[in-house]
């Protein structure tokens, strides 16, 4: 397969490659954050996450409209204020959700599961009656399209370059938060030990509220940005939903850490044997060494410290 | 017994007794055209009993028909533009005066993306509301699971979407493409025009890509002078990640790539295609998978540049596709567009209307034994004829893809294509 090409177009070729299992790993991340804060922290298997999700996807996608007919000046960074509403919209969605649903249920797990997948297919009929049940096209400034030219056949997408630097963003924000901040603290207090928290002063269902809002928050983002490179419709929401928890679940579900690990070695997995073997072969494969894996170490790759 | 036949031969019977002098009623000429242009308001609806022996739903003044697409669940994208169309046409065939002056009824189900759905609501449409024919199906899987209940309990049904073929059944009229006629024209357009020699195939992982690109292989490696297939992949339905075959592609320069990418994948795959610098103005892009609605979801200007190879585009220019797509737009909304599987949903019941007129019966047999041979010069996609195989003769056409999500059209076969559901030396 390489016998009739140069060395010096096999290294771009590879640094390209390279490039591309990168931007599956940030595209991982990004979708995989939200639900492992949720499930990390709270407990709770959030099957209506790809939903949440395509909210933000819808949002960026009126967003650009509002620009386009009233304000197409500042078109070009209208994609900022889509990512700002698109967290709130999907965080105070989340945030209701909470309230009315989740709450009543965090003693049962299991029946969240079965619970939020029925969130699911609701809000996707939500979507298919209120914005149609075609996939809407979201256009993009043209700042974000095509490639960066590196040398004269090395060529890295500008979207991708995008989605990686908005991942590397939100995780350290994530991480500041969580683990350097008073909230942080409360919410990991929550996690560990429900009763003592409450007991210390904690008001552990504000702190439930915001946790899931928050992790709502973050699929809103990613649904924003994943605008850019997949389809915007009802059920769109699907797609990523398989990969998401593949990735969480792989990676330990507590261990943000673990979730980054277990993005990286997928997608690079991925990537790479999609590059080798075909489609399909490649997920196969992924999904065979992920349940291999699972069978040697059920609690995931990074389970440093449980309490329970 | 055909109502609207008699009345011509008596009306232009008519018109040679005017001829010869012997009449000379003012009125005549008027009724004689109304009559030859076959308007059934002006004829007698023939007795119920006459036309319908199987005990169909149909009535003197009425008869029923099924409408079984994806309103809600993962299909609705693609489905709704099936159901606008069908409503359109037994709108304007009601308006026109019904068939054998029966008005058309129909019952919409709604078969929700879930193939054992579709074969119970098929069920429930041909057992309980006892109808006429469906309008139905998109999806392949759909198509398989309701068949079985169709030749059951003998339905008719007419199934829009071009498709791998391998199917052929007295029960279905079938108003797509089958492969064949999809695929062997557009690649003799692209290696003839676009001196296309090497070619990329790439597909969702299911039987429809799957059998089209059997049958691109073969005729690629068999049929087309120098050319070769030099790569060949399918993805996962659903699939979002297409950068490690994008640089596939880059590495193997293929002169064609030739796609047949479905669903949320698409949107996916010509979203990072562009991201990653392929220039479709200049690398040539061939699909069997892309309308004016999957533009919609892709966005035109990602899309611009690319063929498209189908038997229908909404800027075809002729009168009679001006006519509907105009309709379309007045009942539908100015913003809907209209796809390939679209316009072949509105000869469904049109198609079904001749048939019925021709057999001067409602029952299921005599349809499926009159279809052959039935002209519809009305359609939108130019004239159309039903093959004794049960699917359509039609002209294959090439569009290129504009930013603003129409196509122009760029190639079209000059004569109608014979369909060919079991091609010989294709499997």
């Amino acid at each position: 397969m390489f016998a009739d090409y140069s060395l010096a177009e096999l290294g771009s070729i590879f640094v390209m490659q390279g490039f591309a299992g990168l931007i599956l790993f940030s595209v991982f991340v990004l979708m995989a954050l939200g639900l492992a804060i949720i499930f990390g922290q709270m407990g709770v298997i959030n099957m209506a996450h790809g939903e949440f999700m395509i909210l933000g996807a819808y949002v960026t996608y009126f967003t650009s409209q509002f620009f386009l007919h009233f304000l197409p000046s500042l078109f070009n960074i209208y994609f900022f204020v889509a990512m700002i509403l698109a967290f709130f919209a999907s965080g105070a969605l989340g945030m209701a959700v909470e309230w009315l649903m989740i709450r009543r249920l965090y003693k049962r797990p299991l029946d969240t599961l079965l619970a939020t997948w029925g969130l699911s297919l609701i809000l996707q009929q939500v979507y298919r009656s209120v914005f149609g049940p075609r996939e809407v096209g979201v256009e993009l400034p043209n700042w974000m399209m095509g490639s960066l030219a590196l040398t004269d056949t090395i060529e890295v997408q500008i979207n991708g370059l995008f989605v990686m630097g908005l991942t590397i963003a939100i995780t350290i924000a994530v991480a500041l938060l969580m683990y350097k901040s008073a909230w942080g603290k409360q919410v990991r207090a929550v996690v560990q030990n429900r009763v003592m928290a409450g007991a210390v002063g904690i008001n552990t269902e504000k702190i439930d509220r915001n946790t899931f809002g928050l992790g709502c928050g973050i699929a809103g983002v990613a649904g924003s940005a994943f605008t850019m490179i997949g389809s915007t419709g009802p059920t769109s929401g699907q797609l990523y939903i398989v990969d998401t928890f593949l990735v969480v679940v792989f990676g330990g579900a507590q261990s943000l850490l673990g979730t980054i690990a277990s993005a990286f070695t997928i997608s690079q997995a991925q990537s790479t044997m999609e590059f080798f073997l075909s489609g399909s072969m490649a997920k196969v494969l992924t999904l065979l060494g992920v349940v291999i894996i699972l069978m040697l170490r059920p609690q995931g790759l990074f389970v440093i410290k449980v309490r329970r | 017994m055909s109502s609207d036949n008699e009345n011509s031969i008596k009306f232009s019977s008519m018109r040679r007794k005017l001829l010869m002098g012997m009449a000379a009623l003012p009125a005549a000429p008027l009724l004689s055209s109304a009559g030859l242009f076959s308007t059934p308001a002006y004829a007698q609806a023939p007795a119920t009993a006459a036309v319908n022996t199987t005990g169909l739903a149909v009535t003197d003044t009425e008869v029923t028909v099924g409408i079984l697409h994806s309103v809600t669940g993962t299909m609705a994208i693609s489905e709704t533009g099936s159901v606008q169309a069908e409503k359109l046409a037994i709108d304007q065939i009601n308006a026109a005066g019904g068939v054998l002056g029966r008005k058309i009824k129909y019952i919409q189900e709604d078969g929700a993306s879930d193939w054992p759905t579709f074969a119970e609501k098929a069920k429930k449409l041909l057992v309980n509301d006892k109808v006429a024919a469906v309008m139905g199906c998109w999806t392949s899987a759909s198509r398989k699971a309701v068949l079985p209940v169709f030749e059951q309990y003998n339905g008719m049904l007419y199934y829009p979407t071009f498709y791998e073929g391998l199917e052929q059944s007295k029960n279905v009229i079938y108003t797509g493409q089958e492969a064949t006629q999809q695929i062997l024209a557009g690649l003799d357009w692209v290696q003839k025009t676009k001196n296309g020699k090497t070619f990329y195939l790439i597909g969702s992982d299911y039987i429809w890509p799957r059998t089209s690109m059997k049958i691109a292989r073969k005729h690629i490696e068999g049929h087309l002078k120098d050319s070769s297939v030099v790569g060949e992949e399918y993805f996962p339905l659903g699939h979002t990640q297409f950068n490690s075959v994008i640089n596939k592609i880059k590495l193997k320069k293929p002169d064609v790539i030739y796609a047949a990418v479905v669903g949320g994948s698409n949107v996916a795959f010509y979203k990072q295609l562009k991201a990653a610098g392929i220039d479709l103005s200049k690398q040539t892009l061939l699909t069997i998978s892309v309308t004016e609605d999957e533009i919609d979801g892709i966005g035109g200007e990602n899309f611009a540049g690319a063929y498209s190879c189908m038997k229908y585009f909404q800027s075809l220019d002729n009168p009679n596709n001006k006519e509907f797509v105009a309709a379309f737009k007045k009942m539908w909304g100015e913003k809907t567009v209209i796809g390939d599987v679209t316009q072949a949903a509105y000869l469904g019941p049109w198609l079904w209307k001749l048939t019925v007129e021709k057999a001067g019966s409602f029952d299921i047999d005599k349809i499926a034994a009159a279809s052959a041979g039935i002209e519809f010069t009305k359609a939108p996609e130019g004239y159309v004829k039903i093959h004794p195989n049960h699917h359509l003769w039609s002209k294959t056409r090439v569009g290129q893809a504009q930013p603003d999500g129409q196509f122009k059209v760029v190639f079209e076969t000059p004569d109608l294509i014979e369909p060919d559901p079991f091609p010989k030396g294709y499997q």
